[in-house]
């Protein structure tokens, strides 16, 4: 019996385990292969949602399905926390003390926001990285009269990279629909030298920001927040007050994955950019936020990657070469990108081609609200 | 800028394989995590690192040693100042 072993129930633990399971059916009815996901709620959550709790009506009831409704039959799921994962013995330790032996591991364990890595976070900056937290923004939202809106980011790499961009185009156009753009400044903090990571979406955001008087900080790498003077200051030496601060809050690989010594520093898990093997580990895989890879920490990404994961620990279980186009994985992404006033834009890229994003309209802006309703039947379930 | 014999590198940062902005923030890290007065050297196989590191380095107060070009790579040495 060949047990595949699957840690985190999100878009990539859960694509990955339904497409291998039908890769091996055959395997696993002959009781040959078993796929196993370990999930620590049981809960699946669909997390680019959270902004538009925050921005656009949504509730958070709506952002939650049972893990095991998405889950192919032939999988089976074990809903436990992680305590320990065991590279050299092959097996996962869960905190009630169930082993969960394994052949091939996949680690889907995506990566979590640590806001208490900077003092006085909680108590003075919004941010939109869990539903909580973005009902809270909501509610600042609502009870905003006017003053200056400081959006940043304090942490590098994080989840979603255009969200921060996304909520300030949305928020402007919030402000002057409700007639308090005239007495309202907004602030937009970049942490590198441009608005965003990548050039050729700099250069569409940037003329966007102009237009719409946001003002652009660049180099701004949020150092500490002064909550007396309410004000926000970051490493470079710059200083911004606020009335309502917004930031992305740090973020960190999976806890178990940094104690196994899987992933060094922030813990991102080494990966081959082609392979998604841990590096150096030939029956461990990575893919979605959990990775190091140059990429956006998005769905979309674990989205893409996990084909070429499901297709090569398959090839690995039966013997055989990885085959096909899902052999090797090209770094593609797609996402859409809200610019405000009902309208947005789409980045479609991978390792070698940068994104072209087409003008922002208003069919780009439906698409990502039609994704997002549709998201349950089409991309855990492997149909797009 | 000087010249390698007249600087000691503290730490070298090894960002080679890492895109834009990996070494910039590998370089942020490195200056959070120093002393004033220590010397960091940023690999970085990136071709924007030359333009980037030496425009963040000039806004955050620090000192720019030395810019090298090497085979496939570039070496950017920064002294922190502040």
């Amino acid at each position: 019996m060949k047990r595949i072993l699957v840690l985190g129930g999100g878009v990539g633990g859960t694509l990955v385990a339904n497409l291998v399971s039908r890769k091996l059916k055959k395997q696993i009815a002959a009781g040959d292969v078993s796929v196993t996901v370990v999930d620590a709620t049981g809960t699946h959550t669909y997390q680019p949602g959270f902004m538009y709790i925050a921005m656009g009506g949504e509730r958070a009831e709506k952002l939650n399905r049972p893990e095991r409704s998405l889950l192919d039959e032939r999988v089976e799921l074990v809903v436990g926390q992680i305590e320990r994962i065991d590279e050299a013995g092959k097996v996962v330790r869960l905190a009630d003390g169930r082993d969960l032996p394994w052949d091939e591991l996949i680690l889907a364990t995506g990566s979590r926001i640590v806001p208490e890595a900077i003092e006085h976070f909680d108590q003075e900056a919004h941010h939109f990285y869990s539903a909580e937290a973005a009902a809270r923004l909501r509610k600042a939202l609502d009870a905003f009269t006017g003053g200056k809106v400081v959006v940043g980011i304090a942490g590098m790499p994080y989840k979603c990279p255009p969200a921060p961009l996304e909520v300030t185009f949305l928020i402007e156009s919030e402000l002057r629909e409700r007639g308090l753009r005239d007495k309202s400044e907004i602030h937009y903090c970049s942490p590198i030298g441009r608005a965003f990571t990548i050039e050729s979406v700099s250069e569409m955001a940037t003329p966007i920001l102009e237009q719409k008087g946001i003002e652009l900080h660049t180099f701004f790498n949020v150092e500490s927040i002064d909550p007396e003077r309410k004000a926000v200051l970051s490493l470079e030496g710059e200083e911004l007050s606020y009335d309502l601060l917004i930031l992305v809050p740090p973020h960190k690989g999976a806890q178990v994955v940094i104690d196994a010594g899987l992933a060094p520093g922030a813990g991102w898990l080494p990966t081959d950019q082609q392979t998604l093997n841990v590096k150096g580990k030939e029956h461990i895989w990575a893919l979605g936020d959990a990775t190091d890879l140059p990429l956006s920490k998005a769905g979309s990404t674990a989205h893409f990657e996990a084909p070429v994961v499901a297709e090569r620990v398959a090839a690995s279980v039966l013997g055989r070469q990885p085959e096909g186009k899902e052999a090797v994985y090209t770094g593609k992404v797609m996402c859409f990108f809200e610019v405000g006033d009902g309208k947005g834009t789409l980045l479609q890229f991978d390792y070698n081609h940068p994104p072209k994003p087409p003008k922002p309209g208003r069919m780009w802006h439906l698409g990502k609200i039609v994704f997002n309703k549709t998201y349950w039947h089409t991309v855990p379930r492997g149909r797009v | 800028m000087t010249t390698a014999a007249e600087y000691s590198v503290t730490r070298t940062i090894d960002a080679r394989g890492s895109y834009c902005p990996g070494p910039l923030m590998e370089l942020i890290r490195g200056i959070r995590e120093s002393q004033v007065g220590d010397v960091l050297a940023v690999l970085s196989s990136d071709k924007g690192s030359k333009v980037d590191i030496p425009k963040w380095v000039e806004k955050a107060g620090h000192k720019l040693i030395a810019l090298e070009t090497r085979d496939g790579y570039d070496e950017i040495v920064v002294e922190k100042v502040r």
